[in-house]
């Protein structure tokens, strides 16, 4: 609250979120021309509030619902139900006063690979109204923090690791100074030393910028690193709330804290281990 | 109580937008260089080939030694506007059909750009892109022919390709609908309708020998205007008065094109954004 006691407004605030999806099955002879669907709920009603410079997880198994719910928040996907607002700003019906406010590093960095580091970097500041000048010397400072350096930046991106790749898309995400960053699993299949890398990044931008961040993961151990609070998602719903040592206590049951792992908590939450969920979601 | 409202970042200039998809599509054209050259030699050899076929016709004496360098003008103007549109419109359905590929599409539509910069920048690389290859080739072209170019109007066919151009730009944003719904299918479906507007757009005969029938689908195409405005202008010598008419119908297909266009995409956008179909494929 500001002086004036008007409130000031949340970086995001989501509300009964549900998503549905009619996915279509393999075709069959005697089904004819028109392929039977299913309809397959990705979110159903999720509701959670992210404060100023909080990073808040979201964990969840492969088809969770989190990369759906990353793509409602980036204005990439539309609800069937339910509200978005960022920044006070209603994510679809305000979109365009959305998109400045934030920026995005999802599972897989997209870029157009024959193009350099730098000249995908160019592009993606440009549209954000940056300068070239002002693309480049911003670049190189994210880059050589994550670890890269100029030579990498000029080569085609198709030259470049899985995790030079992705520490890229961090550079891209940061170059807008988003306002509210949503990171979509930014570490899977990264090398240790690159998930380091991209992991203190994150928390000193947090720390420095007071970037506010939600972050999606299926690693137990980084959410209880980063996050200030965390949510577990679980078929499309949001079974449980609450900072880690929070959640760690509600699941303690009288056993020593540090022998109850985040892994332990979202067993205990969800009825049901990470591996389970994606051999679920594999299956069907 | 009250909630205050944030103050958004100001508004980038719409040029230094647009720039971006320009600088992009002038990046990416660097890397790929070498098929620049391949679809230079290509696009000559189709036109050479092509514009024979009126040394042949008179030599077999199918039409007069006379009318000989008239129909290798038509031929020329024929091969060279189709070169030049087909350019437009790959350029734009590839771009878009190569971003759904690569996963960039999420990111550029969630951008802050206006949907208009973002599609009207990538067109103006794809006109010029398309405007620089055809006259390259056409240059290259030149020396194989015996033209009688007294008495062209230059002037009329310049403005006929740029009125022209609007439209070509309103035919690209809609041929870019398709690869963003459906990479792979939509790009089939861009090139069949690219083959019919080569069907009924008189391209290298005039619309006057197709059916019946087909003759009223060629009243709907653009090209038809744009290659009987520039045959005019040169093979006739008409004047800008006697192009006034054309260029008109030009400047209306570019006027109801344009937006018309934009909105499309806008509704096709939507509806991938409800269906979930900007998600990387590839």
């Amino acid at each position: 609250m500001n002086t004036t006691g008007e409130r000031q407004p949340l970086p995001l605030e989501v509300e009964q979120l549900t998503k549905v999806f009619k996915v279509k099955r393999a075709p069959r002879l005697r089904a004819g021309w028109r392929r039977p669907r299913r309809v397959r709920a990705a979110l159903a009603g999720v509701s959670f509030q992210v404060h100023p410079g909080e990073i808040y997880g979201v964990l969840g198994a492969n088809g969770s619902g989190k990369s759906t719910l990353v793509r409602i928040l980036s204005t990439l996907l539309l609800p069937d139900e339910g509200s978005v607002r960022v920044f006070g700003y209603d994510a679809v019906k305000q979109a365009a006063s959305v998109r400045p406010l934030l920026n995005r590093v999802s599972v897989d960095p997209s870029f157009f690979k024959p193009m350099s580091a730098m000249e995908n970097l160019l592009f993606f500041g440009r549209i954000y109204g940056l300068s070239g000048p002002d693309v480049r010397r911003a670049s190189a400072a994210i880059l050589a923090r994550l670890g890269l350096d100029g030579e990498h930046a000029r080569e085609p991106m198709l030259h470049l690791s899985r995790g030079q790749q992705q520490k890229v898309a961090v550079a891209r995400a940061f170059l807008s100074a988003p306002r509210l960053l949503l990171l979509d699993e930014p570490t899977t299949g990264l090398d240790p030393r690159s998930k380091r890398e991209v992991q203190s990044f994150v928390s000193e931008a947090r720390r420095d910028r007071g970037v506010t961040i939600l972050l999606t993961t299926h690693d137990m151990s980084e959410a209880e690193q980063l996050c200030d609070r965390v949510g577990f998602l679980s078929a499309g719903k949001l079974v449980a709330e609450g900072t880690p040592l929070e959640l760690r206590k509600l699941v303690a049951a009288g056993r020593p804290l540090e022998e109850v792992g985040m892994e332990d908590v979202f067993i205990e939450l969800t009825g049901r281990s990470i591996e389970e969920d994606e051999e679920e979601e594999e299956a069907g | 109580m009250a909630v205050t409202e944030l103050q958004l970042p100001r508004q980038p200039r719409r040029v230094a937008l647009g720039w971006a998809f320009f600088e992009r599509q002038t990046n990416l054209w660097k890397r790929f260089w070498a098929w620049e050259v391949v679809w230079l030699l290509y696009g000559l050899v189709n036109t050479l080939s092509i514009t024979f076929i009126a040394n042949e016709a008179a030599k077999s004496g199918a039409v007069s030694r006379a009318e000989q360098p008239r129909l290798t003008m038509f031929l020329l103007i024929g091969t060279l506007v189709w070169a030049y549109l087909s350019a437009v419109l790959d350029d734009m359905s590839l771009t878009i059909m190569w971003e759904r590929w690569e996963g960039t599409i999420e990111h550029t539509l969630m951008s802050p750009v206006p949907r208009v910069v973002h599609l009207v920048g990538m067109s103006v690389f794809g006109v010029l892109h398309a405007f620089v290859r055809t006259s390259l080739v056409l240059a290259c072209s030149l020396p194989f022919f015996h033209l009688e170019l007294a008495g062209a109007n230059w002037g009329a066919v310049a403005v006929v390709v740029i009125v022209g151009s609007a439209s070509l730009v309103g035919l690209g944003i809609l041929a870019a609908i398709l690869p963003m719904l459906y990479p792979e299918r939509g790009e089939q479906m861009s090139f069949m309708v690219q083959a019919l507007v080569l069907l009924v757009s008189g391209v290298y005969y005039s619309v006057n020998v197709l059916p019946g029938w087909l003759q009223v689908a060629s009243y709907v195409s653009p090209a038809t205007y744009l290659l009987r405005g520039i045959r005019d202008a040169l093979l006739n010598h008409a004047g800008f008065g006697a192009e006034a008419g054309l260029i008109g119908i030009l400047a209306i297909f570019g006027a109801a094109l344009v937006p018309l266009s934009l909105i499309a995409f806008g509704f096709a956008e939507r509806w991938a954004k409800k269906t979930g179909r900007l998600k990387r494929q590839g």
